[in-house]
Parts: C-alpha cells; structure tokens; sequence
C-alpha cells in the first residue's frame, strides 16, 4: 500500500522555488550562534526561562527560536502553493473568506423536537448559516424515546427524535432548499438521514438540491465517541452504504464527516488526532472503492471534522498539515484526477473539554482564542462553544455570545481580509512539517498492523488516546500544565451565578406522548412490512439505504428498524483499554 | 455463631452476599478462612471446576461469556473467577474481565467475581482455589476460572482446575513455536478461537503435531477444537469435549454411559428428521397433494401451518 | 504485601452516557494509587452496578455520569443499594452534576461529589480517608 513521504512529493512537483537562499544559510547560522553567545546569556542569566523545555501537546519539543533556517527545505510551489490548488494547504478555494465566511453552525438540540426548533429559529434569526442537530442518548443509541434504557435520559442532553413525524416538527418552518443541516449521528445515521429526505420530499425540495452532513464516521465510535451499536465491520458498512447512495442520488449531501473532535475529546494529543482521523478517512475511501465506485466519483464529498484546542500554533500547525496531507494521500494513494477529490473541507468545533466549571466566563476567551486559530486554519465551518459547556447545555444568552465571538472575527478581528496570512511564518511552517511527517509514520503503523479495524480490534488506538489522557491529567494534578481558575488563579466563592438552561422535565413525558400517538395512527401493518423487507436486504448484503427510507416513510420508528439491523448484525461488545 | 460460621452457612444455601464475604475472608484473613474452608469443605467436589488460559488478545473473555451462555441453556449454575494481574509497583490492579460477561451479572444463576493476583505468580492468586471451593460449595454446578492472561507462565491453575482449556488465536504475534512447553503439557483442551481468520486452519493443525509429540500420561488425548467466540461457533462442541474429559478424569462409567446416550439420540434424532422430512414429501409431491394445498392457501382458505399439520397426520395414519 | 487487605472500588458508567475519559483516568489512578479496581464499561443498569457491588463485595462505588440522567438513575441505585442491605459501601460521583442537584443528590446518600477541575489526587484521599468500616455482619 503505497504511503506518502516527502521524496517521492519533491519528484512529482516540478518548479523549485526555495523558501531561503541556501547560500545564505551557513551565514544565518553563524549570525544565530553568534546570538547565543552574546545577547542570549545575559537574559538566560537575569531570568532563566520558565521551564527546561517547552513542548506542545503532541510531544514536540518547541524551540526558542525559529529563523529561516527552520524551513530551509520548504519549496515554496512545492509545499504551498496558491490557495484553490493543489496542496491546498493555503485553502480549499482561491479566494476563502474574502469571498464567502464560514458556515456558522452551532450544535444544538435538547428537550422535544417542537422545543428544538425553536432554539434553531432563534439562531437563525440571530444570524447563524447553517443548523447542527444535537439528538439525545436514546436516538444516538438507536432506541426509542420509550426505550427502559432511556429513561430519564429522554431529551436531556440533545432531542428525542423517535420517528419521522418528530423530524417534521423538527424542522417544520424551515425551507431545507435554503438551510443546510448537519447531522451528528452515526450508528443510525442512515435512519436519521432517511428522515431528513423524506421531509425535503415533502417540502417539495429535489433531492438534487438538498444540502448537509451525516456524521456518519463509524469508525472512530470504537475508540473515542464510544456509540457503538453494532460491530466495526457491519458499522463501516453502513457508512459505506451512505456515502454510495449520497454519491448517486444526494449530490449536495456530504454523506460522512471523518472526526476528529471525538477522538481529541476522548484524550488524544493534535498528532494522534490528526494521524488517526486522517487514517479512518484512508479507510472509508478503500471501502467505497471496494464496492466499484471511482475514487473522483466520491471524494469530494468526504468532510471532516476537527477540534479546536488550547495551544493556538498547534492546531493552526494541524489544520493547515491536514489539509495538505490528505491532498498528497488522495493523489499518491488513490490517484485521484480531479482536484476537487483532493480538497479536505473541513467543520471545526472549539474544544469542550477544555472548558472549566470555575470562572465560566473564562472560557470566552478560551473559546475565542480556539475560534481564531480554526479561522486562521481555513476552516469551512465552524461552531464556537458556549461558556456554560462545562455546566449545562447552552442557555440562550451563552449561546449567543458564542456566536458573537464568530461574527466578530469575521467582521472586526482582519483575520479575512487576506487568504492563510499566518503561511510563511517560520515557527508556523516547521510545526506544520513536523505534523505531517510524525502524522505520515502513525499511518504507516497502522497499514503494517493491517488496517483500523484491526488496530481497534488490537487497542492500538485506545492505548494510545488512555496514554495521551491520562498523562495530560498527571501534568494538570502535579501543577505542571496550568488550568487558569482551576489549579492556579483560584477564587474561594464563584459571585454571579449564571442562569443555566434547565431542560424542561416534561419533555420527556410529552415525548413519550407523541410517540404513543403516532403508533396509534400510523398503518402498523405497512411499517411491518417495510421491517420485513429491510432484514431481507440487509441478510443480502444489500445497500440498506433505499429499505431504510421506505421503513422511514411508512412510520416504521427509528427503534424499530435499528432493532432489525441488531437482530442480523449483533451488537458491539467494548474493548476497553485504561 | 460467629461471623466465619453465619457466612459459611450462608455459602451452602447459596446466598450470595455471603459468598461475596466468603469469598473476601479467603482472599485477607488467613484464619477465618482455614475455618470457613474446613466448614464447608465436606459440601465440595460436586463442581466441574473448568481453568481458561491463554494469551490477552485470544478472546478468552468473549469465548467465556459464550460458554456461560450455553452452561445456562443446558440448564447450569456457573461461577466465574476471573484474575487479573495486580501491579509489582502499585499494589493495584485493574480488574475488567467482568465487563465482557456484564449482561449475564443479573443472572440468579451465574456468579462472576474477579481476583487480583496479589503478586502470586502462575496466573491466579493464592486464594484463587479457596474461592473456587466456595462457589462450589454454594452450589454450582460449573466454576470457570480465567487466568491473568500472559498465557506463558500461567500453569498454576493445574492446582485449581480438572480441566484446563488453553486458548489461541491466529495472527497474535505469538507464532505456535512460542507456546512455552508448560502450556501444551497442561492443556486438556486446546481451542483455536477467531477460527473464522484466514490461518486458523494451519494454526489447528500445527498445533495437533505439537500435542501429538507429547501425549498425556494419563492417556487422554488432548483435541484441538475451532471456535469464533463472536459468534458462538463452536461452543456446543467445546462444553462437549469439556464433559468427554470430565467424565474421563472421573473414570465414571454412568457418565460416560449418559453421554454416548445423549449423543446418540440427538444424532439418530436429526437423522429421522432429515429421511423422514424427504421422503414424505417426495411422496405428497408424486400424489399431487402439494399442489391442491398450494392454491387452498394463496386463496387464504387454509394457512401453511394447519395445511402441513393435516398431511402429516394423513400420511402417518395411511401407513 | 500478599494479605495485606486492599481497597477494592466499582468504577460504573450508569445510563447511556458515553464520556468515559474521566471514568478511564479514575480508574487508572486509584490502580496506581494501591487499589483493585474493576470498571465494568458503558451503559449499565442500576441493577448491573448493584449486582456487581454484591458479588465484588467492593468498599466503594464510583459513578461517572455527564449527561444529566443522574437525577433518575442515582435514586435507582441508591434505593436498589439500601434494598440489597448494601448501605455500608462509600458511593461518591463525578462527571457533570449541577449545583442545585448536589445537596438532593447527597440527601440520597451520595457521600461526595466531585465535578470538573478535580484532581485525582484529591479522590484517592478522599476514598482513603472515608473508607467504610465494613465486615460487621
């Protein structure tokens, strides 16, 4: 399996355009050592430095200083290029933010569907692009807002969405020829999607024109997200249906967003998340392939999804490697033609992890810093966490500062008056380098091991995130990484306590209502035989997707049809690695 | 009475809160557990006390709850014992067998407890075989102990266990060369899990030549059985050959007796039921009879099951 | 060290929530700290975590709970606890519990609450200094 390395790029691309004037160099260098000898002491001397060594997250040892000679090697058309074109590293299109700004989508979603899509109108109106569905445990799980194993937990940390009467309400009032939604489900995404399709066919929307997201990234569920319902092979199958069926009949649709952010979240370091996020995408792109489709038939519409963390120049160094990387993968790997299979787009979301309940306003600035380094990293779209994450969903206040903190940037900060302004910089372009490199030696690892699936089945990469977790925790507990407010900055009593958004605890019983209702009035007989008809298909191995939207429009709900792909697949059974 | 002689009173009823105590006073207090065991000591030897060894990645876990599963079809008590290693630094250990046989927690009928090795070498703990007595004593009819799981040097549980089976995967890392001595000479069973991989085949039979070169003293010949313990395959006949050596090592001819009896039944069973099922058919077939009933039941004047009923009953009462 | 009593805790995952990372970490650091320490994974019932309390005879339950279910599943097992005449076990929590439903939840017979911002260090000697007096019956 071919991988990516450094030479055989440098023979590809034709022009060299070095960065530095190599001549020069040995100059620089003396002009440095000079520097250390001189000036640097008497500073070293005065103050010393914080720490013997800085390093970032991902276990890079961060320098003092960074000169030219740190990019000596960077080809300037090699490596960068112009935004619009091949590596992308610069940005997927030519002209990004001077043209159009991110989406500005904001995850959201708690209590009934009716309850919901009145916080979508709300932000709607205040001026975000795009909706972001956040359903509750039980639809994640794939049951049934009368699931046993969903009581009390109906609505309270997304919306219980049971059905396709419930997604109507859902977005009832909102022109899906105008909106696009993205949708974070994975096990049932093909039911959750099959039901935004049937509401876009009702609102006389052509499927052609239907735009959005299915998260749709089975992969990472076994060691990060942890929403596994059935086993990996089954899962990636699922998934691959989607982006088959999407790549035919849903052109607007991007039928996968490979993540990152679970993976990040879960306690993974900048490198991890990026080699791993990157390799799960490797293999939905061999799975697709697999069943016939060309690789440029595809690819374009593949999507990502990245965290946002605390340290600024490593996520920039991570966003711009991907991008670059992922270009290189699908020319040299897949061999892609057209360049639009080569563009990573990306969603990123501000990290929530690191967000403390101590000092809540605090995490504005934390969320803005992370908001910034997104924008400076070409991100397509974006959603900014609220200052109330570690407390509580998002009051309607905490929400719209979030927000604010987007459009600010957008329209206040300079940050879009030019494309990728932070290329060039010195620290900037070596950290982007180590990235990709220490990036490209976790995917040869995993193709020598044989595979995702085989590292899951192996722990490889629960290993690797509980390693990364658990010493990030150590480094907080012995005072040596400092959480403003939380081990250092401390307050006795936190004054002005914040107005949290409480869930109404009806939600549930109504829920449990419409749902009832619904199985009242729908043609039970119908639903059953769309069930039937789905575990034929899916014990032939067929694309489940068409079965699902017929079960999706006779009423069939989502427990029940997920129930039918339980009875033929079996359930996942954890690995669990501390 | 004392707290040791209520608890072990408790054990023999089969009260699990007392077998939970029981089994912590044999684990910490040396003398409560000399009198506990000597109590309840007279109550054991009815349990086939069955040892799981083999190296972490196999799916010893996974096998285990199948193997749970299929005991309580057959209508079994099982107790589970399942030993994790403790850390020579730390003193701690982190016990997470359990979560692989969680659903069968709420069973009445299975009892799972895991055991740190406490520093103990050979892959279970000093007070592994006393907790394997109570859970005897308390009145299963199986007591399956997993070990620690480096598969190397794990041949302690021949203290513990009657029969030992040893677990292998293909594709491990771990080449059939390495399969220290120790291990084949203990296995009475040997099973070859995640046989649906592509070298499970060879890796069975290489491992049958390795078994062969050294056969038991006792004169049983140790199998080499295939499982894929995702899916279950396998494990009727793995509680099977299980069985084969307990009534073996019993040298219990009415067990054995039983056995061959069940086995023969089943297949003679299966065999009436696949010669009977043709030729009846064929027969109806010949006559016409199927076609008649055919078209009763598209016109939903008879459905298939009381249609198949009435030419049963037709052609056993012709004969 | 071979009979020297440990400390044994349940680390449960109540409910359908999915965020382990705190859970994992916990776990990893009461191990280290000297204790036997069995997890039992996601999405587990009530019954499951006292079930496995009874059979592992622990000192401790630890439960990890960041969706907000906590208000319906810790009175489950609290009631579930008290029914199995299992009272004497030390059952603390974390994860995201609010404010306003600490003192309810302590009234139920949570012994502490630890939230965001919490140091392992502070939960393993919290467990070590409230470690139940058990082995009275």
């Amino acid at each position: 399996m071919l991988t990516v390395n450094q030479s055989s790029v440098r023979a590809t691309v034709g022009q060299k355009m070095s960065m530095v004037d190599k001549n020069k160099i040995s100059q620089l260098r003396k002009e440095r050592e000079r520097w250390e000898q001189t000036t640097l002491p008497k500073w070293i001397k005065q103050s010393g430095e914080r720490k013997k060594e800085f390093k970032n997250t991902s276990n890079m040892l961060i320098n003092r200083l960074y000169t030219p000679e740190d990019i000596k090697a960077v080809d300037y058309i090699r490596d960068l290029g112009f935004p619009g074109e091949y590596p992308f590293i610069r940005g997927v299109h030519a002209t990004m933010y001077r043209g159009r700004f991110w989406t500005m989508r904001q995850f959201s979603g708690f209590g009934t569907a009716a309850q919901t899509n009145q916080r979508f109108k709300y932000l709607l109106k205040e001026g975000e692009t795009g909706l972001s569905i956040a359903f509750d445990y039980p639809t994640i799980m794939g049951y049934d807002s009368d699931h046993p194993m969903g009581k009390g937990e109906v609505g309270v940390c997304g919306v219980a969405i049971s059905s396709l009467k419930d997604m109507e309400d859902l977005l009832g009032g909102i022109p899906l020829d105008k909106v696009t939604t993205s949708m974070t489900i994975n096990g049932p995404a093909a039911m959750l999607l099959g039901m935004y399709v049937a509401v876009g066919d009702q609102q006389g929307v052509s499927r052609e024109k239907l735009g959005g997201t299915t998260q749709n990234d089975n992969l990472k569920e076994y060691f990060a997200q942890k929403l596994c319902i059935y086993p990996p092979k089954p899962a990636v199958k699922l998934t691959t249906d989607i982006i088959e069926y999407c790549t035919r009949h849903l052109p607007r649709w991007n039928p996968t967003s490979i993540s990152g952010y679970h993976i990040r979240e879960a306690g993974a370091n900048a490198l991890q998340e990026l080699a791993f996020t990157i390799y799960d995408g490797i293999t939905y792109v061999e799975s697709t392939m697999a069943r016939g489709l060309k690789v440029d038939d595809f690819a374009q519409r593949l999507s990502f999804f990245f965290a946002s963390h605390n340290d600024f120049f490593e996520e920039l160094a991570k966003f711009r490697a991907a991008r670059r990387l992922w270009a290189k993968l699908m020319k040299e790997r897949f061999h892609a033609k057209d360049p639009r299979s080569m563009w990573m787009r990306m969603h990123v979301q501000t990290s929530g992890c690191t967000l403390t309940a101590q000092q809540p306003l605090n995490n504005i600035a934390r969320t803005t810093i992370q908001a910034f380094s997104a924008v400076l990293g070409g991100t397509q779209s974006l959603h900014t966490n609220s200052f109330d994450e570690a407390l509580a969903l998002p009051s309607e206040n905490a929400v719209r500062v979030a927000l604010r903190t987007q459009q600010i940037i957008a329209h206040e900060s300079g940050a879009t008056t030019t494309v990728d302004p932070l290329a060039g910089s010195y620290y900037v372009e070596a950290l982007t380098n180590e990235m990709e490199e220490k990036a490209v030696e976790y995917i040869q690892k995993v193709d020598d091991m044989g595979g995702a699936i085989v590292a899951i089945e192996k722990g490889f990469f629960q290993k690797e995130i509980a390693d990364s977790s658990y010493k990030y925790q150590r480094e907080i507990d012995e005072k040596r990484r400092v959480i403003v407010g939380v081990n250092d900055y401390e307050i006795e009593k936190e004054e002005n306590p914040i107005e949290l958004l409480r869930v109404d605890p009806n939600a549930e019983k109504e829920q449990l209502a419409n749902l009832q209702k619904l199985k009242r009035k729908r043609d039970r007989g119908a639903a059953e035989k769309t069930l039937d008809k789905l575990q034929r298909s899916a014990e032939k191995d067929e694309n489940l997707m068409p079965t699902i939207i017929e079960a999706i429009k006779a009423y069939a709900t989502l427990g029940e049809i997920c129930e039918v792909l339980r009875k033929v697949y079996g359930e996942y059974k954890e690995l669990i690695v501390i | 009475m004392s707290r040791t002689e209520k608890i072990a009173a408790g054990v023999l009823r089969g009260d699990r809160r007392s077998i939970a105590k029981a089994i912590t006073i044999v684990e910490n207090n040396p003398h409560e557990a000399q009198e506990l065991v000597a109590t309840i000591f007279p109550h054991t030897g009815k349990a086939h006390i069955i040892g799981f060894t083999g190296a972490g990645g196999a799916g010893k876990s996974t096998l285990i709850e199948k193997i749970v599963r299929e005991y309580r079809r057959r209508g079994k008590s099982v107790g589970v014992i399942a030993v994790d290693p403790t850390s020579p630094f730390t003193g701690g250990a982190f016990l997470g067998d359990r979560i692989r046989m969680q659903e069968l927690s709420t069973d009445e009928g299975v009892y799972i407890r895991s055991m740190a090795t406490r520093n103990y070498a050979g892959g279970i703990s000093r007070a592994t075989k006393d907790a394997s007595k109570i859970l005897d004593a308390a009145g299963k009819d199986i007591v399956i102990v997993e070990t620690a799981g480096a598969g190397q040097s794990e041949v302690e549980i021949v203290r513990v266990a009657q029969t030992i089976v040893v677990l292998h995967a293909p594709g491990l890392g771990d080449e059939i060369q390495a399969i220290k001595a120790g291990i084949m000479e203990i296995a009475d069973v040997f099973v070859v899990n995640k046989a649906d991989r592509e070298n499970a085949d060879k890796t069975a039979i290489d491992i049958q030549t390795m078994l062969r070169l050294g056969s038991k003293k006792t004169g049983w010949q140790t199998p080499v059985l295939k499982t894929v313990a995702l899916t279950g395959e396998g494990v009727p006949e793995l509680l099977e050959k299980i069985e084969e050596h307990r009534c073996f090592i019993e040298g219990d001819a009415a067990c054995k007796e039983n056995l061959l009896k069940t086995r023969a039944e089943a297949e003679l069973l299966e065999a009436i039921q696949e010669r009977a099922s043709r030729a009846l058919i064929a027969k109806l077939r010949a006559e016409g009879k199927l076609d008649q009933l055919l078209r009763e039941i598209i016109e939903r004047k008879v459905d298939p099951v009381s249609a198949a009923d009435r030419l049963v009953k037709k052609a056993i009462n012709d004969d | 060290m071979q009979n020297e009593r440990k400390i044994r805790v349940l680390i449960a995952k109540p409910g359908l929530d999915s965020h382990d990372r705190g859970a994992k970490v916990v776990a990893r650091a009461l191990r280290d700290a000297g204790m036997e320490v069995i997890y039992t994974g996601l999405r587990q019932t009530p019954e499951q975590i006292v079930e496995t309390a009874l059979q592992e005879d622990v000192d401790v339950i630890g439960l990890s709970i960041l969706s907000g279910a906590h208000k319906t599943l810790f009175p489950r097992i609290l009631k579930l606890l008290k029914k199995q005449d299992l009272t004497d076990i030390m059952v603390f929590a974390g994860g995201i519990v609010p404010e306003e439903d600490v003192s309810e939840m302590k009234k139920l017979g949570i012994k502490e609450i630890f939230g965001p911002g919490t140091t392992t260090e502070e939960i393993i000697q919290y467990v070590n200094k409230n470690l139940p007096k058990r082995d009275q019956s």
